[in-house]
């Protein structure tokens, strides 16, 4: 029963997707390593948590990745649709603090599917915007025997019913794989 | 209008640069490694006076003057200092040139008046050179040969008679000959250029060649010498008249289209590059409205530049319309032509493109990139650079586990070296499943940082009940208990 991952992740091209979750930098990361190519990180200049180089390394290469900082959410949403826009970029992260309305989120939607690249925005829970395609919701959770292990849930589907797995990073091979869930499970 | 030529000679130029910056009161000289030997290149007048010359062993020197001080010569700098003073000496007249690594020659022809004659010129000459701490010997003449014999070998002062009469008592080495040739001439008795111009022509080229009968030629002006000048810096900057004023978007953009072509075509005749574009719209009530265009790298594609320009021409107001495009390459890089390899793969400049667009958005420092950095301290492992002006390079070193967020380290209930078994972060109740650590992290002691006031660090990593992997650490030295990362 695990051969429905591979249909849901890496999720839709020329899309833009949400996550949400405790562990929705770990989702980011997980997608930027699996689709190998550049990454635009845009957030807010005033947040003071860092994303920090020596603990993505294993999913991405730093070199790779690019940080914009605008000043306000209005600054981050028009230079992720330039990102989008552009093509340049496989994957363009978008951290955003306040909930975007319906036309901004079709605005990123439409600069995705004219760009031919992949979106993700990082959403408070809770949140989040009609116009995306899908929203995944993150945590980590306690394994006394793994300490990757975590659960991703698809909460929001446009094209397809709503699962949840649970995976973990496989450094050596540098992709996600799922636990199965009839072997392993976390401790409840 | 018979040609007039100054000659400057700064006999101690390199010195006179040092001493400017760091004045010396005691004998001074500047240092050059020579044949693998420290030898004396320029002297300060102290210590010519303690009978030291130019050439001399550098140990020699130390040992017939203990008290000299010296520094090692710098000939770049040396030389980027004459292409000030030439720029400088571009006052007096257009046509100024360069003599040798520590001489300039100035063409004053009917431009000597413009400061009260010869006599006024040099002597506002000496005065401001004497002014800037440079000592100068300068010789006007008709010719750049006897400018410069003059110069070298003359009293300095401007003399006006016929070529001859005027340089014919100074010594053969004054027609700027070499060594060789000089001691040569000495030896048959030769001395002074009048008895060398007494000889007959034909046997002064056949026992020394022509280049002596050139140069006597040169300074008495029967051959022609030429001066080349410094060419002017080049302007990067371009400009279209309209003789109807346009204000359509698109009209605008045809026209900065043009203006590029022939921006870049002159960049690339340089091989230059852009990093920084202003274009001037001159409206027809002669206010202008200007957009500056600040590049992620050098470039000089124009089919790359026109669409960065979309935006900022469509932000313009027009008005009544604009009647003049201005477009100036304000910041110019060099941009060598490259071959093209295998080795770097396919570079497409999509993504300086973008880091354009959005620098010119939100400021082109605040796209910015990781570099690696040498530190044990988490949040000193690495330094954020613009993106712009940074390469990616460096390799990424992985001790140990890190996390993939930092925060500002947030205080947290705890007791103890060893991690609590309950812990409360950001209103958030975790139950401790699993602690992996310590690892210990000690401040750096030679940078101060406030942060790290607090003493060592002992790290670890904390596996939640509740699914979160925290990153803490305890200060053992003021005992504390904080909250700095978060695992995926």
């Amino acid at each position: 029963m695990l051969s429905d991952f591979p249909d849901h992740f890496p999720p839709r091209p020329n899309r833009v997707h949400e996550v949400c979750g405790p562990n929705a930098f770990g989702f980011a990361f997980a997608l930027a390593g699996h689709l190998r190519g550049s990454v635009l990180w845009v957030r807010e200049a005033w947040q003071a948590d860092q994303i920090n180089p020596a603990g993505f390394s294993p999913y991405v290469d730093p070199h790779s990745l690019l940080i914009a900082k605008g000043n306000d959410q209005t600054e981050v949403l028009a230079s992720a649709e330039e990102a989008l826009r552009s093509g340049a970029v496989a994957l363009t992260v978008i951290e955003l603090t306040k909930p975007i309305g319906l036309t901004a989120g079709r605005r990123l939607q439409l600069a995705a599917e004219a760009g031919q690249s992949m979106g993700l925005c990082i959403v408070p829970e809770g949140t989040g915007s009609n116009a995306v395609e899908t929203r995944w919701h993150c945590t980590s959770v306690f394994d006394p025997t793994d300490s990757t292990l975590q659960r991703w849930e698809l909460i929001k589907n446009k094209s397809g019913t709503l699962t949840a797995w649970d995976v973990r990073w496989n450094a050596e091979a540098r992709r996600i794989i799922v636990v199965s869930e009839a072997r392993e499970r976390p401790v409840p | 209008m018979p040609k007039r030529v100054v000659s400057l000679w700064f006999p101690r130029l390199a010195s006179d640069r040092f001493l400017r910056a760091r004045p010396i009161d005691a004998p001074f000289a500047l240092t050059q490694r020579q044949s693998n030997t420290q030898r004396l290149y320029c002297l300060n007048l102290l210590a010519t006076q303690q009978g030291l010359q130019r050439g001399m062993g550098h140990s020699d020197a130390r040992a017939f003057c203990p008290d000299l001080q010296s520094h090692p010569a710098d000939l770049v700098g040396d030389q980027r200092f004459l292409h000030v003073l030439a720029r400088w000496a571009k006052r007096y007249c257009p046509w100024v040139g360069f003599e040798g690594v520590d001489g300039l020659v100035l063409d004053i022809t009917g431009a000597a008046h413009l400061f009260g004659g010869e006599a006024t010129l040099l002597h506002d000459i000496h005065q401001r050179l004497a002014r800037a701490g440079l000592l100068v010997k300068s010789g006007v003449a008709d010719t750049r040969g006897a400018a410069w014999a003059f110069a070298h070998y003359g009293t300095g002062e401007a003399i006006q008679a016929q070529p001859l009469d005027a340089i014919g008592r100074l010594p053969v080495a004054a027609l700027r000959l070499e060594e060789k040739v000089c001691v040569g001439l000495q030896r048959l008795g030769v001395r002074f250029v009048c008895d060398l111009s007494a000889l007959p022509r034909a046997t002064v080229t056949r026992r020394f060649g022509s280049e002596v009968l050139l140069r006597l030629d040169q300074a008495l002006g029967t051959q022609a010498e030429s001066i080349s000048p410094l060419p002017n810096p080049s302007r990067y900057r371009v400009r279209l008249s309209l003789p109807d004023p346009i204000g359509l978007e698109a009209d605008v953009m045809a026209g900065t289209a043009r203006l590029l072509d022939q921006l870049c075509g002159k960049l690339k005749g340089r091989e230059m590059g852009a990093r920084v574009l202003l274009l001037t719209l001159r409206r027809v009530d002669k206010a202008n409205q200007q957009i500056e265009l600040r590049l992620a790298c050098a470039m000089r594609d124009p089919l790359r530049i026109l669409p960065l320009f979309e935006r900022g021409v469509g932000q313009i107001d027009a008005g009544f319309g604009i009647d003049q495009l201005h477009l100036a390459a304000t910041l110019v890089e060099p941009l060598p032509v490259q071959q093209m390899s295998h080795a770097h793969g396919r570079v497409d400049g999509r993504l300086d493109d973008l880091i354009t667009r959005i620098g010119n958005r939100i400021g082109l420092e605040n796209v910015q990139r990781f570099l690696p950095a040498d530190s044990h301290i988490p949040e000193r492992s690495y330094i954020i650079a613009p993106a712009a002006y940074s390469d990616p390079a460096g390799p990424w070193v992985n001790l140990r586990e890190r996390p993939i967020q930092l925060f500002p380290p947030e205080p947290i209930m705890g007791a103890g070296p060893s991690p609590p078994a309950f812990l409360r972060w950001r209103r958030m109740t975790f139950r401790v499943e699993r602690a992996t650590g310590p690892e210990r992290i000690a401040p750096e002691w030679w940078l101060s940082d406030e942060n790290w006031r607090s003493g060592v660090r002992d790290y670890w990593k904390v596996e939640t009940k509740q699914g979160r992997r925290l990153w803490l650490f305890y200060t053992p030295q003021n005992p504390g208990w904080f909250v700095q990362g978060q695992f995926a």
